[in-house]
C-alpha cells in the first residue's frame, strides 16, 4: 500500500566544543554556527525516504520555527522528501506545549486537504531543548496511537510493527495506522543529500501555515552551562618509551 | 614539546605550512633559538592550512609567483610528500581556449611542461569529465598535491633536530611589545618571550597580530567554498588518495579534486564574503575548526549545477552525496600578491602572509634568506609588503579590491587590465585640466594618471595609425596612444607625470649616504641629474631612479609612482644612524608635468626669461627656472627620447602651470600625451628599462647594460658583485628585438603584450646558463621606427644584433629579430634629439 507519512523536524545550532551563550545568557550565541536538524531527525527523514520507497506514496517534512528553518526542509527534500511545510513563527523558542498544539493544527489541516498521514515520525528527543514530548502530545492530541525509542519500522498489510532497544533485546509492537513514532538514531544510517537532490530543493515550494500560538506551560528563567568536571590530560611519553607507563595504567584500571 | 622559554632570537606566530616552513629554512640558514607558538594543537592548529585542497598548478602569468611555485613542488617533492596525478584546466568557451593558449606561452617561459589536448585526451585522462560542453584543455602532468601537514612536520622536524627550534603549541599570542620602533617581546596566555625578531605568518589572523605592534598587513579573511561528495564507487576504486587528474573549471570558476573515494568541489564563483579578523570563532566556539565556518548553502547551490553539468554520472551516484560542505577562509590581498617582508611600522617585525600552500616551502626560503642576507635569491619585488600606500592599508580599499578580484581568481586577467573598484583616490593636480581633455586614466601608485586621451582622437586619422584587428591585443589600448607619440616625435607633448615618487634627504652626511646607496657618483656639481641604478647587495637591481643635487647638503630623489613605498623603506632603512642625513617624502608636495619633442624649447621659452638655450641648459643639467611667476625645478631629461623637460612645481602651483605650457604650447601644435606614450611607447623605442620589468635582483647592470664607463672610488651597496660583473662578458644581455612578420595563422595581424617566452628558430625554449629564462618583460609600439618591439634579456650567444628568433603568442610563433643588445634603443641610438 501506498503510504503518506509525515516527519517532523526542528532547526537547532550545530555547536562547536564550546556553547557560548548571548550576554542575556537566554539563548544560544549563534554568530558561528552552522544550522542542523537532531540525528534522531535526520535518521526519521531517511526512514520516511525508505519506506515510501519501498511502498509507494508520499513524504512531507514539516517543521515549526522561524523563516530560516526552511533551509532544513530543504535539506531533507534534497535527501527524499516530497513536500516541505513551514509552520513559521518568530525567531522564539516555544515550548513543548505551545509547538506540539501548532504542530497538531498544522497537521489538522494538511489531513483535511490531502487525507490522514499513516505515519508521522518525531525524532526522539530534539537536539536542543531535549522535551522528549512534543511527538506524545501530538498523537495524544491527534488521539493515534504513539510509541517512541524506535529502532525499527516494518509496514505491514494491516499496521506497522516497531522495534524499541531495551537493555537485552528489542520489545516489539504492533500498531494500527495511522501511527506516531519518534525514532532513535541507530534506526539507519542517513544518506548525505545528493547534489541533484539540492537542485531540487532549491526549486521546491515550501507552504507556509501560520499558526496561532498557545499558551505555554514553560517559560525560560535563562540558559546556564553545567558545571564541568576539569578533566586533565596527561602525556605518557611518545612512541615506544610510553609503553610502559600505558601498561601500568591498563593494569591499574583492570585491563590486563 | 618544550616549555615556552622567556627569550628567543626569533619568534614566529603560527604554525600554519608559512611558519612551519620558515623554521626549517631559518635553521638551514643557521640561525639558533627560534620559537614557533601557535593557539592551536598540532600538527593541525586550525588554521587555513588544514583543510587546503592541497593541489597545486604551477603555471601562473606572473614569474615571481611562478618562481615561488616552482621552488616550493622541488622543496615537497624533497620532503616525499608529493604525488602528480596532473591537471587539467578545462575551456567551456572560446575566450578561455585563448586563454589557454596564452597560459601555453607562460609554461613555455618558466619551463612549466604543458599542452593543449583535445576533448578526446580529457576524457582518456578523466573519463567521467562531459567533453560535450567542452572545447578543449591545459594540460599539465607536474600538476601535484601535497601533504601540507606532513610538510610542517618535516619542517619542524629538521629545526628541532639542528637545535634550533623550541615549538610551543596551544599557546595564543596576546600582545607584542614595541621599544623605539622596535620589537621587543611576544606576550602570550602561557608567558613572555623577549626577542629580537618576530614573523607573523598567521595567515587570515595576521592583521589582528600585526595591530598588536601598531603594523598594517593589508588582508581580509575571505571565504572559498568547497564541498566534498561522496561515497564514489568509481572513485573508491582507485584505492589512492588521488589517481585522476584535478580538473579545474575555468569558465565556472570551480574545481574538481579527487579525494579518496570523495570529489572535493571548490568555488571561487560565489559573491566574495569577507569576514574581519577579530570575528573569527576560537577553536572552542568554531563548529568544525575557526577556519571552517558552516556552508552557505544559498551562495553555493548555482555551483552545484555547473558541477553536475561537468561531471553527471560520477556526482550523480546513487548513494553519492554532500558528506560536508565549508566557507573555507583564506586571506586575500588588495593586489592578489602575498605580503611578505619586514612591516613599514615596526623594525624587526616581519609578514609572512596571504601565501598559498603552493608557495608555502617557497615563502620559507625567501623569508629565511631575507632575514639572513638582507634579500632573497627571487625577486620579492611584486610580494613585498611595503608596496601598499596608506590608502591601500585601508579597509574600504582591502574590501573593495579583494571584492573585485575574487571572481577573478580563475578569470581571465589582461596584462593591461584595470581595477574598477575604489578609484579617483589620488588626483594630480592637474586632473581638471586631464579629466576636460577626456583621459583615460590608468592606475599608478594609486594616482589617477591619464593614458591616453580621447580628445587626440583626431591625431589617429593625421598620423595613420591602424588599429590592431583582435580584441585582446586592443584591450586596454588604444591607437590613439601611438598617434599621441608621432605628434610628440613630430611638434610636442605634454605628459603629467605627477604619480612621481619623489623624496629628498639633507645633512651634512647626505652626500655620503647617497653615494653609499647608489651606483652613480653623486658628489657632482650642484644641478647634476645622475640616472642610477640602486643595487642589492648581491649587486642586482634593488631600483633605479633619478638624483637630483640640489644643494651641498641637499638632494632629490625621483622614482616611479609604483615604487613609492618600497625605495621609501629602502632608503630610510639604510639612513645614517648618526643623524647626518635625513629623508622625507615630498611625492605630495610636487606635481610634475614633462614637455618633450622638437618643439619643447620653443614652448617652455615662451613663458620665462630662463636661458633655455643647449649651451645655457645643458642635458643632463637642473635648474631652478620660474615660469610665469611659478618656482619651478626643471630637469633636462627624457625618458621618451626627444628634446625637453620635467617640470617640478609646487602642488598649489600646478592649475597654472599646466594651463601656462598648455597655452604656450598650442601654436605650436603640442598635446596632451598619456601614459602609453611616456611608460611603453616612447620607452620601449629607446630601449629604457624600468624597474619590476626589465629590471629586478636577479640581474645586474652589466646585464641590463646600464653599468657605468667608470666605476667611483666611493664604497655602495653591491659594488663587490658589481665590480666582479664587470669583469666579464655577461651570461645574458639585455636585447631589443622587432617583431618581423604579425600574422597568425588565422591571417589577421597580432600583438604581443608582454610576458611571451623567446625561442630559437627551431621553437626550443631559452635560457641562460643561470637557467633564467628569455621572455618579453615589455612589448609595445614603436611607432617612429614601424615596428612592434620587445624587450627581452638573451643569453649572450642569442643576443647578437641581427640574430633571428621567435616570440610564442597565443600558442603561434612569430619571427624576431635583435636590433640591439645595449642600452641604446632603435629610435634615434645616438640621443641626438634628446641633446639637441
Ligand atoms: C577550502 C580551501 C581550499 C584550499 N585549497 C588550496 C589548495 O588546493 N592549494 C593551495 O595552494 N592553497 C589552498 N588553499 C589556501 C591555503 O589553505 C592557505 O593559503 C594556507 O593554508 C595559508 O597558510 P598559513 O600558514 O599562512 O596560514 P594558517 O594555516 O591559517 O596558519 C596560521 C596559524 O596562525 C595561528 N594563529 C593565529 N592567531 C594566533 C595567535 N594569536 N597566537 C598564536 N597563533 C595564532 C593559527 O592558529 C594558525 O594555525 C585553500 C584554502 C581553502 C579555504
Amino acid at each position: 500500500m501506498a503510504l503518506n507519512i509525515l516527519v517532523a523536524v526542528k532547526r537547532v545550532p550545530a555547536p562547536g566544543a564550546k556553547i557560548v551563550l548571548t550576554e542575556d545568557a537566554q539563548r544560544i550565541d549563534t554568530k558561528h554556527l552552522g544550522f542542523t536538524v537532531s540525528p534522531h531527525e535526520e535518521c526519521a527523514v531517511e526512514e520516511a525516504v525508505q519506506l515510501t520507497g519501498q511502498h509507494g506514496g508520499e513524504s512531507t517534512v514539516l517543521t515549526l520555527g522561524p523563516e530560516v528553518a526552511e533551509e532544513q526542509l530543504r535539506t531533507a527534500i534534497s535527501m527524499g522528501i516530497n513536500h516541505g511545510v513551514l509552520v513559521a513563527t518568530d525567531d522564539e523558542e516555544w515550548d513543548a506545549i505551545a509547538t506540539a498544539a501548532a504542530l497538531t493544527d498544522a497537521i489538522t489541516t494538511l489531513e483535511a486537504e490531502r487525507g490522514a498521514f499513516d505515519l508521522i515520525l518525531f525524532g526522539n528527543e530534539s537536539a536542543d531543548a531535549g522535551n522528549y514530548q512534543v511527538g506524545v502530545r501530538v498523537a495524544h492530541a491527534l488521539d493515534r496511537p504513539v510509541v517512541s525509542g524506535i529502532k525499527d519500522i516494518e509496514v505491514t498489510g494491516d499496521g506497522v510493527t516497531m522495534k524499541r532497544a531495551v537493555d537485552d533485546g528489542f520489545e516489539v509492537m504492533q500498531l494500527p495506522l495511522p501511527a506516531v513514532a519518534a525514532v532513535k538514531e541507530g534506526i539507519n544510517l542517513p544518506r548525505y543529500p545528493a547534489m541533484r537532490g539540492r537542485l531540487i530543493a532549491k526549486k521546491a515550494q515550501i507552504r507556509h501555515i501560520t499558526p496561532e500560538q498557545r499558551q505555554g506551560g514553560l517559560s525560560r528563567v535563562r540558559l546556564r552551562h553545567p558545571q564541568q568536571d576539569q578533566t586533565e590530560t596527561q602525556i605518557l611519553g611518545t612512541g615506544a618509551e610510553a609503553a610502559p607507563a600505558v601498561a601500568r595504567i591498563f593494569e591499574e584500571v583492570g585491563l590486563l | 614539546m618544550s616549555d615556552l622559554p622567556d627569550r628567543a632570537h626569533v619568534v614566529v606566530i603560527g604554525a600554519g605550512i608559512v611558519g612551519n616552513c620558515i623554521v626549517g629554512h631559518l635553521a638551514d640558514k643557521g640561525w639558533k633559538e627560534i620559537v614557533l607558538v601557535d593557539k592551536g594543537p598540532l600538527p593541525d592548529p586550525g588554521g587555513s592550512t588544514g583543510h587546503a585542497s592541497n593541489f597545486i598548478f604551477p603555471v601562473d602569468h606572473g614569474k615571481e609567483i611562478a618562481m615561488l611555485t616552482l621552488d616550493s613542488q622541488r622543496q615537497y617533492e624533497a620532503m616525499g610528500i608529493q604525488v602528480s596525478p596532473g591537471g587539467i584546466e578545462v575551456a567551456r568557451t572560446e575566450e578561455r581556449m585563448e586563454e589557454l593558449r596564452r597560459r601555453m606561452a607562460s609554461a613555455k617561459a618558466w619551463g612549466v611542461e604543458s599542452e593543449l589536448i583535445s576533448n578526446e585526451r580529457i576524457k582518456e585522462l578523466v573519463p567521467f569529465v562531459n567533453t560535450d560542453i567542452l572545447l578543449g584543455g591545459f594540460w599539465t602532468p607536474s600538476v601535484s598535491v601535497v601533504d601540507s601537514l606532513q610538510a610542517g612536520t618535516i619542517m619542524r622536524q629538521k629545526a628541532i633536530d639542528a637545535s634550533a627550534l623550541t615549538v610551543s603549541a596551544n599557546t595564543e599570542v596576546e600582545d607584542l611589545e614595541v621599544e623605539d620602533g622596535r620589537i621587543k617581546a611576544v606576550v602570550t596566555d602561557r608567558g613572555r618571550i623577549e626577542c629580537e625578531y618576530v614573523i607573523v605568518a598567521c595567515g587570515v589572523w595576521s592583521p589582528k597580530i600585526a595591530a598588536m605592534a601598531g603594523a598594517t598587513i593589508p588582508l581580509t579573511p575571505a571565504v572559498h567554498q568547497m564541498i566534498d561528495v561522496g561515497p564514489i564507487p568509481a572513485l573508491e576504486e582507485t584505492r589512492a588518495e588521488i589517481a585522476f587528474p584535478i580538473v579545474r573549471d575555468m569558465d565556472t570558476n570551480m574545481y574538481e579534486r579527487q579525494n579518496g573515494g570523495d570529489m572535493e568541489v571548490g568555488s571561487y564563483a560565489h559573491r566574495p564574503i569577507l569576514h574581519m579578523p577579530e570575528d573569527i570563532p576560537s577553536i572552542e566556539e568554531a563548529q568544525l575548526s575557526p577556519t571552517q565556518l558552516p556552508l552557505s548553502q544559498e551562495d553555493f547551490d548555482p555551483q552545484m549545477e555547473d558541477a553536475l553539468e561537468l561531471m553527471p554520472d560520477l556526482l550523480d551516484t546513487p548513494g553519492a552525496g554532500v558528506k560536508h560542505g565549508i566557507d573555507g577562509l583564506l586571506s586575500l590581498t588588495p593586489d592578489g600578491g602575498p605580503i611578505l617582508g619586514e612591516t613599514i611600522e615596526v623594525k624587526g617585525l616581519w609578514s609572512a602572509a596571504a601565501v598559498w600552500i603552493k608557495e608555502g616551502p617557497g615563502v620559507g626560503r625567501m623569508i629565511a634568506e631575507w632575514m639572513t642576507d638582507g634579500e632573497p635569491e627571487i625577486d620579492p619585488h611584486g610580494a613585498d609588503i611595503a608596496r601598499f600606500t596608506p590608502h591601500q592599508r585601508t579597509w574600504k580599499h582591502i574590501r573593495a579590491r579583494t571584492s573585485e578580484g575574487f571572481n577573478k581568481t580563475y578569470g581571465i586577467v589582461h596584462p593591461r587590465e584595470q581595477w574598477e573598484s575604489d578609484r579617483d583616490q589620488r588626483h594630480s593636480t592637474f586632473h581638471p585640466r586631464t579629466k576636460a581633455l577626456g583621459a583615460v586614466y590608468f592606475e599608478a601608485g594609486t594616482w589617477e594618471r591619464p593614458q591616453w586621451y580621447e580628445s587626440n582622437a583626431p591625431l589617429v586619422e593625421e598620423f595613420g595609425v591602424a588599429d590592431r584587428e583582435h580584441e585582446w591585443d586592443r584591450r586596454w589600448w588604444s591607437p590613439i596612444i601611438n598617434a599621441e607619440h608621432l605628434a610628440m616625435r613630430e611638434r610636442a607633448a605634454m605628459i603629467d607625470l605627477t604619480a612621481f615618487s619623489i623624496y629628498e634627504v639633507k645633512g651634512a652626511g647626505a652626500c655620503e649616504y647617497l653615494q653609499r646607496m647608489v651606483v652613480a657618483n653623486v658628489d657632482r656639481p650642484i644641478g647634476r641629474i645622475m640616472y642610477t641604478p640602486v643595487l642589492t647587495h648581491k649587486g642586482g637591481f634593488r631600483s633605479d631612479l633619478t638624483v637630483v643635487r640640489l644643494g651641498w647638503d641637499h638632494y632629490r630623489i625621483i622614482t616611479g609612482g609604483g615604487d613609492w613605498g618600497r625605495d621609501l623603506k629602502w632608503f630610510t632603512d639604510h639612513l645614517p644612524s648618526d643623524g647626518s642625513a635625513f629623508l622625507y617624502d615630498v611625492t605630495n608636495a610636487w606635481c610634475t608635468a614633462g614637455v618633450w619633442g622638437p618643439r619643447a624649447r620653443d614652448i617652455v621659452q615662451s613663458v620665462t626669461e630662463h636661458d633655455l638655450s643647449n649651451e645655457a641648459f645643458p642635458f643632463g643639467q637642473a635648474q631652478q627656472v620660474e615660469v610665469n611667476g611659478i618656482p619651478t625645478l626643471m630637469l633636462r631629461i627624457s625618458y621618451v627620447g626627444d628634446l625637453g623637460w620635467e617640470i617640478h612645481a609646487p602642488m598649489e602651483h600646478g592649475l597654472k602651470l599646466w594651463d601656462t605650457l598648455w597655452e604656450a604650447g598650442q601654436p605650436h601644435g603640442m598635446i596632451a600625451a598619456g601614459g602609453g606614450v611616456y611608460g611603453t611607447t616612447g620607452r620601449i623605442e629607446k630601449g629604457y628599462r624600468l624597474m619590476g620589468a626589465e629590471l629586478e635582483s636577479e640581474y645586474n647592470p652589466v646585464e641590463a647594460g646600464l653599468a657605468f664607463p667608470k666605476v667611483k672610488a666611493a664604497d655602495f651597496n653591491g659594488k663587490e658583485n658589481y665590480l666582479k660583473a664587470r669583469e666579464s662578458e655577461p651570461i645574458a644581455k639585455m636585447c631589443s628585438l622587432t617583431v618581423e612578420d604579425h600574422t597568425s595563422k588565422a591571417g589577421i595581424k597580432r600583438f604581443m603584450n608582454g610576458g611571451e617566452p623567446i625561442l630559437t628558430t627551431d621553437g626550443q625554449r631559452i635560457a641562460d646558463a643561470h637557467g633564467r629564462p628569455s621572455f618579453v618583460t615589455t612589448a609595445g609600439s614603436g611607432p617612429s621606427v614601424g615596428k612592434h618591439i620587445l624587450l627581452a634579456y638573451l643569453p649572450t650567444e642569442h643576443a647578437e644584433e641581427g640574430n633571428e628568433l621567435l616570440v610564442e603568442y597565443m600558442n603561434e610563433h612569430y619571427p624576431v629579430v635583435v636590433r640591439s643588445n645595449t642600452r641604446n634603443g632603435i629610435f634615434d641610438p645616438d640621443d641626438t634629439r634628446m641633446k639637441a
